[in-house]
């Protein structure tokens, strides 16, 4: 193989991983723009009123969660982890989806590149991925939250 | 041909850059008064913060793509130390700043292959899992000490920027036995030039350990960690320069969303602060990069660093309990 074609076969898990990352980053940013958008715009009426807000937001956030839950959302514990999932019809907290798919798009990239790398045989960075994806998923999936 | 020092910049250029100067402080100013004033205040309307905050990131956004450094570096100090909002949130919308920063350049640098994916991944993969600890530790200790060791770490920040070279092409006379199993490598084309250039690195076992501390530090302060990222990859490791910043924006993505889950976890993110802030920071960044081709670099680098020295003598003074100038 000439060194051309080696360095274009070498880069082609870091295209995969780039086409991935792009797409993933449009649909968040747009997914969150529209979702504030409707938020602000009070078209989905939100848990915490707009102008009240401000009112919570120099507290830390052990204070905020429960001040906020006593006063609008009324849960039998405060908002943490994915619980927001359940408050999607609460235009602050379906802010939530947009800011999740952004901060999860860099899973589906490792795992995109999982079978160019299988293809490749290349076993150091193959596990080198797989445990990325349990490191970063571990942390997306709230077991880690630390609590008080 | 006129002699050009970094401080005498093209008159339009260099006035609009003190002009940007001139508006963050005020700005800053303000912002720091109302918070003293009470963020609760019925006079304020709910749009105005979230306004501040939108001009203040942009114009955080250009002077950080001018400086040569991260959003990331230039929030969380900034907006902790003259913002009503409480170091927690700051954090989680740091960490979130500095994430859709790097996501947004991200794809761009690695098609061009100036981000090195072989480079990032075992990097990315130690630092990530620091970061999630540095979070956790972070949000587990009291504010003031957090405060107090942000402080001392943006001006321990300020200190390496005024002493750390750069390298353009370090010299590296061998690759080490561990990027040479992992064929960490490349090839890239400088533009100006049209010249290629092999690469390869050196020191990765001391470098991967200094990620370490790089991502437990990311975690903890929701810095985003380029600042530390460049020196580490260029200086010590040996990628060219160009290979480190682009391979350093690359990995934010990765080292910032595993503590950007923590934060977003424990319920450390308010939509109201996080869509300004990132709007007003890509904007910046847009508009920063457009300056960049006309501004002279070694100026607006001392803009950052005054920045950050004031932030970071506020952020230290506050945690301390200690009086400020502002």
């Amino acid at each position: 193989m000439s060194s051309e074609a080696t360095a274009q076969e070498e880069q082609s898990e870091q295209l995969v991983y780039a086409k991935v990352l792009e797409i993933g980053m449009y649909i968040g940013l747009v997914i969150l723009f529209i979702t504030f958008a409707l938020y602000v715009s009070r078209v989905v009426p939100s848990a915490v009123p707009l102008e009240q807000v401000s009112n919570y937001w120099s507290h830390g956030v052990h204070e905020y969660l429960e001040a906020v839950n006593d006063d609008f959302l009324h849960m039998e514990h405060p908002p943490t982890g994915w619980a927001w999932v359940n408050l999607l019809d609460k235009g602050d907290f379906l802010n939530f989806v947009g800011i999740a798919i952004l901060a999860g798009i860099s899973i589906l990239c490792y795992l995109a590149i999982v079978p160019t790398l299988l293809r490749k045989k290349d076993n150091a960075y193959l596990a080198m991925a797989i445990l990325e994806v349990l490191v970063l998923s571990l942390a997306a999936s709230g077991i880690l939250a630390v609590g008080h | 041909m006129p002699i050009r020092t970094g401080l005498f910049c093209k008159p339009r250029p260099r006035a609009l850059l003190l002009t940007l100067f001139i508006l963050l402080a005020p700005a800053m100013a303000l912002a720091s008064n109302e918070a003293v004033v009470g963020s609760g205040s019925e006079a304020v309307a709910w749009w105005v913060w979230p306004l501040v905050l939108l001009v203040v990131t942009f114009l955080m956004g250009i002077v950080a793509v001018l400086g040569g450094v991260g959003g990331g570096v230039l929030f969380v100090p900034i907006i902790s130390g003259f913002f009503p909002f409480h170091l927690d949130f700051v954090r989680g919308c740091g960490l979130l700043v500095a994430l859709s920063g790097a996501l947004a350049a991200g794809p761009g640098l690695l098609k061009a292959n100036l981000a090195s994916l072989r480079l990032a991944i075992p990097v990315a993969l130690i630092a990530s899992t620091c970061a999630i600890v540095g979070a956790m530790v972070g949000l587990a200790l009291p504010t003031h000490v957090i405060q107090t060791s942000l402080g001392a770490t943006i001006l321990a920040i300020v200190v390496l920027m005024l002493m750390a070279k750069k390298s353009e092409r370090p010299e590296v006379r061998q690759a080490d036995k561990l990027s040479s199993a992992l064929r960490i490598c490349g090839v890239y084309t400088e533009e100006s030039t049209g010249e290629r250039i092999d690469w390869k690195i050196h020191r990765t076992p001391i470098g991967l350990v200094l990620f370490i501390a790089v991502g437990f530090m990311a975690g903890m302060f929701g810095l985003g960690a380029g600042w530390a990222n460049v020196p580490v990859l260029n200086l010590l490791m040996g990628a060219p320069l160009k290979i480190s910043v682009a391979t350093s924006k690359f990995l934010l993505s990765i080292t910032d969303t595993s503590a950007a889950w923590i934060y977003l976890n424990k319920g450390c993110v308010i939509p109201m602060m996080v869509v300004p802030s990132l709007v007003g920071i890509m904007l910046g960044s847009f508009i920063g990069v457009r300056i960049l081709r006309v501004a002279k670099p070694t100026f607006v680098r001392w803009i950052v660093i005054v920045l950050l020295l004031f932030a970071g003598g506020k952020a230290l003074t506050k945690g301390l309990g200690l009086p400020f100038i502002v």
